[in-house]
């Protein structure tokens, strides 16, 4: 945005938790979290919404009924939110990013990535990331089991997770990402160590 | 109206006529942003239309969302466009009972409005229906909702109930949380 020093534009400052503006946290769901970050990042705001006075001006508009409902329905929300975190990072921490590298021909090989999306990645701006970083052709492809993922030309698998950790290493543990050898069966069908 | 998140989807530039009637149409619509259009929207930037769902489009400068507009509807601004510019477009306020449920994407209501918390224009700036209006709320400074009035001011205020605005873009809906980059 263009604040310029003329401009009647307004700085506003947002929850970096719910992205609401700081006043209306207690409706978004994860009040107490927000609470805590506006206290570390916003202490001046923090001091405004959160003192006493301001506490109590909110209270006393509402009757005591329809108070308890909100409550109640704020706390039922909470949980909510909390529950759908939980199993979030509960997923993620179960499941793997698989790197394949497939034998296409003899000496080539491809490099297949499976299951970014999990872990917040967006399958086709990673695809159009790895091509240019490796200079090959890479694309989002749908396997035969229906489950999107990504194909780049070249055995590129340890750049690949090296890549990954790099740039994508808040998001991604290195504990998570696995590394699987296809090779097409043919005469000599070795057990992959 | 956007009570879903928004998935991704394809941006295009828009064709510089396009823009210059986009302008037009958004400073005929609300004339409080003559002054500071410039700013928000140079001539000269480019504007991007990201298409929602339902037919809306959002048009965006350098990922910054500006306004939607409905196949069929006026611009509407973005809440973060409001929030930067507050006196821009008229406001009407909701008691604070009424919030959470806004907030959930309910429709608003005429009680919210006609009780103590609530407050409307008075008969000579009465607004009519079908103008966009933002909707503060009581104890608060920042806009939480924008969009249409289905019925005039004065008509709520005779006749204090029913609904007052069906759809519209809200604090923590799909298009607020919507990722632009």
């Amino acid at each position: 945005m263009a604040e310029v020093e003329v401009s009647q534009a307004r700085q506003v400052t947002y929850c970096g938790v719910c992205t609401l503006p700081p006043e209306y946290c207690e409706f978004g769901g994860t009040a107490k979290k927000c609470e805590d970050w506006l206290k570390d990042n916003e202490s001046e705001l923090w001091d405004k919404l959160y003192s006493e006075d301001a506490l109590n001006a909110n209270l006393s508009t509402l009757s005591v009924s329809a108070q308890e409902r909100a409550a109640k329905d704020a706390a039922k929300k909470e949980a909510k939110a909390a529950a759908s975190e939980a199993r979030d990072s509960e997923r993620k921490a179960a499941s793997k990013v698989i790197i394949k590298r497939v034998e296409r021909n003899k000496r080539k090989y491809v490099t297949v990535v499976i299951g970014l999306e999990v872990f917040g990645l967006e399958n086709k701006k990673i695809a159009k990331d790895l091509g240019k970083k490796f200079a090959t052709g890479s694309s989002v492809t749908r396997s035969p089991a229906g489950v999107e993922e990504i194909t780049v030309q070249g055995d590129v698998s340890d750049d690949l997770s090296d890549w990954l950790l790099e740039v994508h290493g808040a998001k991604i543990p290195e504990a998570n990402i696995e590394f699987v050898e296809d090779k097409k069966k043919k005469k000599s069908e070795q057990p992959i160590v | 109206m956007f009570k879903k998140d928004i998935p991704p989807s394809n941006r295009s530039k828009v064709k510089s006529s396009v823009q210059r009637g986009l302008r037009q149409k958004l400073l005929e619509t609300y004339p409080g942003f003559e002054p500071v259009i410039e700013e928000f929207m140079p001539k000269k930037a480019s504007l991007e239309a990201v298409k929602l769902p339902d037919r809306v489009t959002l048009y965006t400068i350098d990922s910054t969302p500006l306004f939607f507009q409905p196949i069929d509807g006026p611009p509407v601004p973005h809440l973060r466009l409001i929030h930067t510019y507050p006196s821009a477009i008229p406001t009407i306020q909701i008691d604070r009972g009424a919030i959470r449920f806004v907030l959930s994407g309910a429709t608003l209501m005429a009680p919210g409005l006609t009780s103590p918390g609530g407050r409307l224009p008075d008969a000579e700036n009465a607004l009519e229906a079908g103008q966009i209006v933002g909707v503060k709320a009581e104890g608060k400074e920042e806009i939480c909702l924008v969009g249409m009035l289905k019925v005039g001011t004065e008509e709520i205020k005779s006749k204090g109930k029913g609904v007052v605005m069906d759809e519209g873009h809200y604090l923590g809906d799909g298009l607020w949380r919507m990722y632009l980059d």
